[in-house]
């Protein structure tokens, strides 16, 4: 078949331009298979970062034609004509060639509170499929980060990194808070720590998400919603208050965090 | 280097790949700002326009209507032309009568999930698309005075159901035509389908979700509220298709109002 | 430590971050050890996040007649009966509490109407066993025990490759030797016990849905260190595989599809499978399409479709189809869903099918037939262990998942490797901890067993003439795939046992270019030792094998010999390199108590 022309961005911190190469492409391939043949045959040491190949593990993002993208689900004939242009996530330090130092995720998951449970009763918990659904869809998050890259917070504001932990964690956040044996107040921390007031909801994170997440709708805009519940509005602060006096209970009471 | 060993510290300055440049996207990506800058733009020009004009905004018993545009609607100003007049009305006031309520649909819509996607990448260019750069500098997002008031959506949304509770009893009003007696005309329609938009737009709006459900952790234990949230769940997804049509028939239907309280047509009666 | 590498120190350290990992690093962290993970990959990436079905456990939330005495045999009877029963013993008893305590950590589970976790029918599982969420159970996993690990705080050392282990001057295990991949840089660790966790080694074979991290690793470090692998000819060939487009070659199309009324076709329009029913499968199997039709709507009113025959079985009939030219133009057969059932119905039943073939093959499932050919899926062979404490026969080292052997015999039934992952997982954390507390543990590294290793993946580098590796990694993939793959003779076995001197010498020849920072080319070529030691002890093994069993197929012995279920064939080295000779024996298998036999003589 045809020989097509990749545009890939070579190089490592200390800088690196594109270069060109003519490359068969045949029926049905996608980006990575092509990147592969560069790699079995002119380029040896051209760095790419993947594992599976079929869009679950979410490790072979970059940006293809400007835009990010999993490299094992971007089929070639589905680019417009022309040179493919395939360069790193922007948003991370560059390690080489395709691959970026993503350990600013890693960082942030390591402050996420974890799940607290009440004790697990004999034979195990009892939870309805409708008290699971809203999570599961968090769930499916694959980590590929694209989410973390086209975020215009700290894609283009380096400093933010410091107080922001971006849409892949803040979908983490949501996926407790929903969590019907969760028994964690998280609300502050994003507020305070995480960052959720930097997003301005421009759903950039939804339009790239390969797993379809509805990030924005599902998970950002309900956690805005319940910081407005703990902070800003005074109506659900004092039915807080009240319904915690009545509740007080002996269930209450018997709740303790898991082991 | 991917090392994670026990620090939880996140490092600034490292050198990013790729060229130096706002963005490397060679598709049409600022078609969408473009058209959201139009209709945006049209809108407020023509609804400050409307709002200050302070006539043509009711149709009443001379022609055998009673037909009230939303921009002016509840009319509270004792200026208020016979007839269009609210239950209550404030004495004094020399302006139109529609910038006093005007900006609790202004502050809904404002403060709405959808419309900040849409000013801040059109109008704000922050970014203007993704993967675009922003045109920024400096980023605090929704943080800092004035936009940490975008908080403030919720009490919008309260006012709001108000509003479309008023709209809708003037659309029914209006199809007890003075002098006629019950009827269907094309202004009655038009009213009929603009109150129905708005509603649409507001139970559909993000606020109005989390509090009929999405607020619980456990829905079994809600099962009602679940109702709420499942039913309104599929309107959520379509906010920015209601956001638009509702603003846009909003306009319309004022249009309409004007065009026949200024004498351009007479509003057809279909039976 | 007089060398100037970076050196870090352990009480357990842990080779590979799948399911197995985690759930070993999460032990022996309750334990109060310092524990160390090291991953070739970035955490969560491992092959884990590919399985799909679910993860068995006899917790009887839909049949309430299961327990684990049935799951026992089940698993017994898959594995052909070349299992250690000790650890069918232990995982049938022990998953469904792993099961539960992925909740406790976070896991969302399909739930029953009673809100108890959801089970679901699969092949082999004699109830519904498999406890799963939609069809990306493998993900939850993974990410469940991902996210305890690290509110652990756990180290987790991420895209490091470890090259070999490293004993003490007692030959017990004293750390190992790795380098960064995104550096080049070397890197040692100290460790009183090391656990392998390192998953599979399809990576060998031509059509495989693994990728590039199953290499076999931890196979091949533990035979290198003295450590035993058994079953190692026994290999799952997944019966549908996706043949075409290239960039899906051995991605798998779920045993669903053929569940849910998908029949197989070849060229010439013919449901072949009618034409490949073993006399033993005869008297369960539809004779006709009509009966076999009626089983899907009712499953008395007509017997089994052959298309649900075992993955064995269906491999190796489609296989035949191909090779009598009766294939696809990409070498497969025909998986026809489309004139069978509507559309609606299976954008229902198989929604990341539709997907799948929709995004990446532009093929409408609905409307189309899918083409699809076996591939190489999992290794039932690896590590000989201790079912109890997951030990290894070398002091020190342990190994845990689809890198240890024994416990799947000579085939694996579905959605048993998700519970062996965590059970046995559990079961080599506790195992090291007290090994480590037994007080034998090894002290310091031998270093001119870190020299060594250094050296050698640094060899490629000096030859300015030499052989691309992955020139060497294809010609392996298709050597393997031709002579070594689902339907074995002796001819092609020993001349794939020829070949692979040859592709030793290739390798001992490897050139790469460019630097050591994230070098693929490189890092390739250090992982070339370990499939072609992996490759070897397959071929011995299937030489040897004399019979067809589970995931052995020989040509010329089709049937299955009693003899040759009485023991495992035994593959050690003698020199401790990858290049050192192999030595094979026969290890007498594991003898069963009596209660366990009666469980199995209870169906016969």
């Amino acid at each position: 078949m045809a020989d097509v022309t990749m545009r890939i961005w070579r190089g490592d911190a200390s800088g690196g331009d594109f270069e060109n190469y003519s490359v068969e492409q045949n029926e049905g391939e996608v980006v990575l298979d092509v990147i592969h043949r560069i790699q079995a045959t002119e380029a040896p040491d051209l760095a790419c970062r993947w594992n599976c190949k079929a869009g679950k593990c979410g490790s072979c993002a970059a940006e293809i034609n400007g835009k990010p993208r999993l490299m094992c689900m971007t089929r070639m004939d589905q680019l417009p004509e022309g040179p493919v242009t395939v360069t790193p996530m922007k948003t991370f330090p560059i390690i080489r060639d395709l691959v970026t130092d993503v350990s600013f995720n890693f960082e942030q998951a390591k402050k996420v509170p974890a799940l607290m449970p009440p004790p697990m009763p004999e034979g195990g918990y009892i939870m309805f499929q409708e008290d699971v659904e809203r999570g599961q869809e968090f769930r499916k998050c694959i980590e590929c980060f694209m989410c973390q890259d086209v975020c215009h917070v700290i894609r283009d504001h380096e400093a933010n990194k410091l107080h922001y932990s971006g849409p892949r964690f803040f979908i983490r956040y949501a996926e407790l808070e929903m969590h019907p044996l969760d028994m964690n107040d998280r609300r502050d921390l994003v507020r305070e720590e995480m960052g959720l007031g930097y997003c301005n909801i421009t759903k950039c994170c939804t339009e790239v998400c390969p797993e379809h997440i509805k990030i924005t709708d599902n998970a950002i805009i309900p956690l805005k919603e319940r910081v407005v519940d703990a902070h800003y509005d005074p109506v659900a602060w004092l039915g807080r208050k009240i319904r915690r006096k009545t509740k007080t209970s002996a269930a209450d009471a018997a709740v303790q965090p898991a082991p | 280097m991917a090392v994670t060993e026990s620090s939880t510290n996140v490092v600034l300055g490292g050198t990013r790949g790729g060229p130096d440049v706002a963005t490397l996207r060679q598709d049409r990506w600022w078609l969408q700002p473009v058209v959201t800058v139009s209709v945006l733009t049209a809108f407020v020009i023509y609804s400050t326009w409307a709002a200050f004009q302070n006539k043509y905004y009711y149709v009443g018993a001379n022609v055998h209507r009673d037909l009230i545009s939303p921009f002016y609607s509840p009319c509270l100003a004792s200026n208020c032309v016979p007839g269009s007049k609210a239950g209550f009305a404030f004495s004094g006031w020399a302006l139109s009568p529609a910038l006093l309520i005007l900006i609790f649909p202004l502050g809904f819509r404002l403060t709405c999930y959808y419309y900040r996607r849409s000013y801040y990448r059109a109008f704000w260019w922050s970014p203007p698309a993704c993967a675009v750069s922003d045109a920024h500098a400096s980023y605090t997002g929704e943080t800092r005075f004035p936009l940490i008031m975008q908080n403030l959506h919720r009490y919008f949304f309260f006012a709001g159901l108000i509003f479309n509770t008023l709209l809708t009893y003037d659309a029914i009003r209006a199809f007890h035509q003075p002098g006629l007696g019950w009827g269907v005309t094309v202004g009655t329609i038009v009213l009929l389908v603009n109150a129905a938009l708005l509603w649409l737009y507001s139970l559909s709006c993000h606020a109005c979700r989390h509090l009929c459900g999405g607020q619980v952790k456990s829905f079994s234990k809600h099962p009602i509220r679940y109702r709420f949230w499942k039913f309104l769940t599929p309107l959520n997804a379509k906010h920015m298709n209601f956001a638009w049509a509702s603003l846009i028939f909003v306009a319309l239907t004022d249009v309409y109002v004007r065009l026949v309280a200024s004498g351009v047509f007479s509003d057809y009666k279909i039976f | 430590m007089t060398s100037s590498y970076e050196h870090h120190d352990y009480d357990v350290l842990i080779i590979g971050a799948g399911g197995a990992g985690l759930r070993a690093a999460i032990e022996a962290k309750q334990r109060g050890l310092k524990v160390g993970i090291i991953t070739k990959s970035l955490l969560g990436k491992a092959h884990t996040v590919m399985a799909e079905g679910g993860m068995a456990a006899a917790m009887g939330n839909v049949s309430a007649e299961d327990n684990w005495q049935v799951h026992f045999r089940d698993t017994m009877r898959g594995g052909k009966f070349l299992n250690n029963n000790r650890m069918a013993e232990l995982h049938a008893k022990e998953s469904p509490d792993r099961v539960r305590e992925l909740e406790q950590w976070g896991a969302l589970f399909d739930r029953t109407k009673e809100g108890k976790i959801l089970q679901r029918d699969f092949g082999g599982h004699r109830y519904a066993r498999l406890a799963h969420v939609g069809d990306r159970t493998g993900l939850e996993l993974i990410r469940t025990l991902q996210q305890k690990v690290v509110s652990m705080d756990t180290d987790v050392f991420m895209e490091c490759k470890v090259l070999k282990l490293v004993h003490d001057e007692n030959g017990r295990i004293a750390g190992c030797v790795a380098y960064w991949r995104p550096t080049g840089e070397f890197v040692t660790f100290s460790a009183k016990a090391i656990i392998l966790a390192t998953g599979g080694a399809g990576k060998s074979w031509k059509f495989t849905s693994n990728s590039w991290e199953g290499t076999g690793d931890g196979h091949a470090m533990a035979l290198w260190a003295g450590a035993q692998l058994i079953d190692m000819e026994c290999i799952q060939f997944h019966p549908t595989g996706m043949v075409w487009p290239l960039s899906v070659r051995g991605l798998l199309v779920t045993e669903g599809v053929r569940g849910d009324g998908g029949v197989l076709r070849n060229s010439e329009g013919q449901r072949f499978m009618f034409n490949y029913v073993a006399p033993m499968f005869r008297d369960e199997t539809a004779e006709s399409e009509e009966e076999g039709d009626k089983w899907y709507d009712d499953h008395a009113a007509g017997r089994r479709p052959p298309e649900l025959l075992p993955r064995d079985e269906v491999a190796r009939a489609i296989n035949s189809e191909v090779k009598a030219g009766r294939g696809t133009p990409h070498g497969g057969v025909y998986l026809d869903i489309a004139s069978r059932r509507t559309p609606e119905f299976i954008r229902r039943r198989l929604p990341s099918m539709y997907h799948q073939f929709m995004e990446l093959a532009g093929v409408d499932i609905t409307s189309e037939p899918m083409e699809i050919g076996p591939t190489c899926h999992y290794i039932m062979g690896g590590v000989k262990v201790d079912a109890d404490s997951a030990a290894t026969l070398v002091p020190g080292l342990f190994a845990a998942g689809e890198c240890a052997g024994g416990m799947h015999g000579a085939n694996r039934l579905g959605g048993n490797s998700l519970s062996d992952l965590v059970v046995f997982g559990r079961r080599a954390g506790m195992g090291a901890a007290d090994y480590i507390e037994s007080g034998q543990a090894a002290t310091s590294l031998d270093m001119s067993e870190v020299e060594e290793a250094v050296q050698e993946a640094l060899a490629p580098f000096d030859r300015t003439e030499g052989e691309n590796p992955y020139d060497i990694q294809r010609d392996l993939q298709e050597m393997m795939q031709l002579n070594v793959g689902i339907i074995r003779t002796a001819g092609e076995i020993e001349d794939a046992i020829t070949q692979l001197e040859t592709f030793t010498d290739r390798v001992k020849n490897i050139a790469v270019k460019g630097g050591r920072a994230y070098n693929p080319g490189w890092n390739l070529a250090t992982d070339l030792p370990a499939m072609l030691t992996v490759c070897k002890t397959v071929a011995r093994g299937a030489s040897l094998r004399k019979e067809s069993r589970g995931g052995h197929t020989r040509e010329d012995f089709p049937k299955a010999d009693p003899e040759f279920a009485k023991f495992n064939f035994a593959h050690t080295t003698s020199g401790g390199n990858w290049d050192s000779e192999i030595v094979t024996v026969e290890s007498p298998l594991l003898p069963m108590p009596d209660e366990l036999k009666a469980l199995l003589e209870e169906t016969k």
